[in-house]
């Protein structure tokens, strides 16, 4: 047993994650605390040079096959499993994106390992690994120690800082494995489809008023889209509106939709899953509005109203509107 | 086309949830559960592969507090045959749920094979790992995960399905069946069915019960929790009190305060 930390490295597209950096700096902090060094495997199909940017690991494995082009997390969980019967380290950061959804979870199954998702922070503490990871939509955090090794723990993007995970240095050593896979994959990605492009950019939106379920029906996003426009900004959602088909793909915010980071965010009606969270946690200024004084989202925002979104949104547009006249005068 | 539905209970998170005593689960006594909502996403989609290609649709669900309702919903909705697997202590982690509605599946004489076994793409509850990919790993089948759409030829040999990636973008991949897959949302919103619809299912349709199988590993998980709590607050918002237009002017001065406004 190496007793080392591997890092998962995806990436989409020709360019590396962010979550990729974010389980980077996990796994540099953790092996510091242990005394072990940081490895990361890199996979896929003539991306070798991409193994530069990972040099905030001492070792990176470039695990290269043809049926790695492609992400399908049968082959990723094999070739993974193959690589770290080999390396044997302690624990395997997985980044939990769409991307790689499921590889950890079949690589942990493989190796009869322990596996723990949704986690936001990693610990050792007595020698043991101890992983903070936030269940039931963020509502509460639990504390989770392995029973057996390796952990392949699941890290929730958007938890901690990439940049922290970066380095212009490259690492000093790229060991090159080849894994016994089928030379086809079983699952093919035949093509990308790109987002249609929306009537606005919300990326591009100085403010942004953001509706959930809170808004009971499409009917409402109305109150939103005045309080939007009397503020200068535009409306988006959370999953479940876009999923009701109340707004389009292109307004949807976190996880599976756009990252975004406007002056003002203001979240209406929006418990503040992690998926949500993922997507607009960095904006300055964050307003929540919820009528549940628990809900996760006022955890990440900087000033809260514990109201009913449908009091809320029409008061606050005759506010605005009102100062708006008051400066103009 | 034959499709399987594995459909789980969790927790309305709408709800206060309560730590159970031990400091370390749910008190799920004490909590309000729902069918968990990428899952009732995956059985509408069984439902509309139904209605497009005809076949079955068969649900299996772990016992559970108001499971019942759920599963007689999805008998009102099309399902056609609904199996609740009983005997198992609660609270479960995902793998051993898993391990166990995989072995009702292989020793039960008619739920397998199905042409495409559906779930949600994840639970809020999937702690040690998500349903799909480790059923896909019990049954030895192809898996793909945050799934948005499915077609499916009438030979039933490979599946097209829509994959959601981050900012928008998709894939579409060709799937060889049978396979598992984890539903993100299905292409349209699940279907709403009256009240007086379920209740009438309740008297005609019928949910039959399997045992659940003994654990060839005893059930033990290789993972503990140890403790269960409310997130630390980090900061916290400062929240503005007062009636909607009191707390709308007080969030209006903050607003031109920091140049919003």
């Amino acid at each position: 047993m190496s007793g080392n930390i591997l890092v998962f490295a995806e990436h989409f597209r020709g360019a590396l994650t962010e979550a990729t950096f974010e389980a980077l700096a996990t796994g540099r902090e953790l092996a510091g605390k242990l005394g072990r060094s940081l490895e990361a495997a890199l996979l896929g199909s003539g991306c070798r040079d991409l193994a530069q940017q990972l040099g905030v690991a001492a070792k990176v494995h470039y695990v290269e096959h043809p049926a790695l082009g492609d992400v399908t997390p049968d082959l990723y969980a094999e070739a993974l499993s193959q690589l770290v019967r080999i390396c044997t380290p302690r624990a395997v950061l997985v980044p939990l994106s769409n991307l790689t959804m499921g590889v950890g979870t079949l690589l942990a199954a493989r190796l009869r390992a322990p596996g723990v998702n949704f986690c936001t922070a990693m610990d050792i503490q007595d020698g043991e690994i101890r992983v903070k990871a936030v269940l039931y939509g963020g509502k509460l955090e639990a504390t989770v120690v392995p029973r057996g090794e390796p952990l392949v723990a699941g890290l929730w993007p958007g938890s901690r800082n990439p940049e922290e995970g970066k380095s212009t240095t490259p690492p000093s050593l790229i060991e090159d494995f080849r894994p016994q896979l089928p030379e086809k994959p079983q699952i093919r990605l035949k093509r990308y489809i790109e987002p249609e492009a929306g009537d606005v950019d919300i990326r591009e939106q100085p403010v942004l008023v953001a509706v959930g379920r809170g808004i009971q029906s499409e009917e409402n996003i109305a109150l939103a889209e005045e309080l939007a426009a009397a503020l200068g900004g535009a409306v988006c959602g959370s999953r479940p509106v876009i999923d009701q088909g109340w707004l389009p793909l292109s307004r949807q915010v976190g996880k599976s939709g756009a990252t975004v980071k406007p002056k003002m965010y203001l979240a209406v009606g929006i418990s503040g899953a992690p998926e949500h969270l993922e997507g607009m946690r960095n904006a300055p200024l964050i307003v929540a509005v919820n009528t549940d004084p628990q809900a996760p989202i006022f955890r990440v925002a900087h000033y809260g109203i514990v109201g009913d979104a449908l009091d809320v949104l029409p008061a606050l547009t005759e506010a605005v509107r009102k100062r708006r006249q008051e400066t103009h005068a | 086309m034959n499709v399987l539905v594995i459909l789980k209970m969790v927790p309305d998170v709408v709800e206060e949830l309560e730590v159970a005593e031990n400091g370390a689960a749910l008190d799920v006594e004490a909590a309000r559960m729902m069918l968990s909502e990428s899952d009732d996403h995956a059985l509408e989609e069984a439902l509309l592969l139904k209605e497009r290609l005809g076949g079955k649709v068969t649900v299996v669900a772990l016992d559970a507090p108001d499971v019942d309702e759920a599963l007689y919903t999805a008998l009102a909705k099309g399902a056609d045959r609904v199996v609740k697997i009983e005997g198992l202590d609660q609270p479960l982690t995902t793998s051993l749920a898993a391990a166990a509605v995989c072995e009702v599946l292989r020793t039960q004489p008619d739920l397998l094979p199905a042409d495409l076994i559906l779930t949600g793409a994840q639970a809020i509850d999937d702690l040690d790992g998500l349903m799909a990919p480790l059923v896909a790993h019990h049954l030895r089948l192809p898996y793909l995960g945050v799934i948005t759409g499915v077609a499916a030829d009438e030979a039933a040999k490979f599946a097209t399905v829509v994959k959601e990636y981050s900012g928008g973008v998709r894939g579409e991949f060709e799937v060889p069946l049978p396979a598992v897959l984890g539903v993100q949302s299905a292409e349209r919103p699940p279907r709403y069915v009256p009240v007086a619809k379920i209740r009438a299912v309740m008297k005609t349709g019928r949910i039959e019960t399997a045992a659940a199988p003994v654990m060839a590993d005893g059930g033990l998980a290789l993972t503990e929790v140890l403790a269960l709590n409310k997130p630390e607050e980090a900061g916290g918002a400062e929240i503005l009190s007062g009636a909607p237009e009191e707390a709308a002017g007080k969030l209006c001065g903050v607003l031109a305060e920091r140049g919003v406004l």
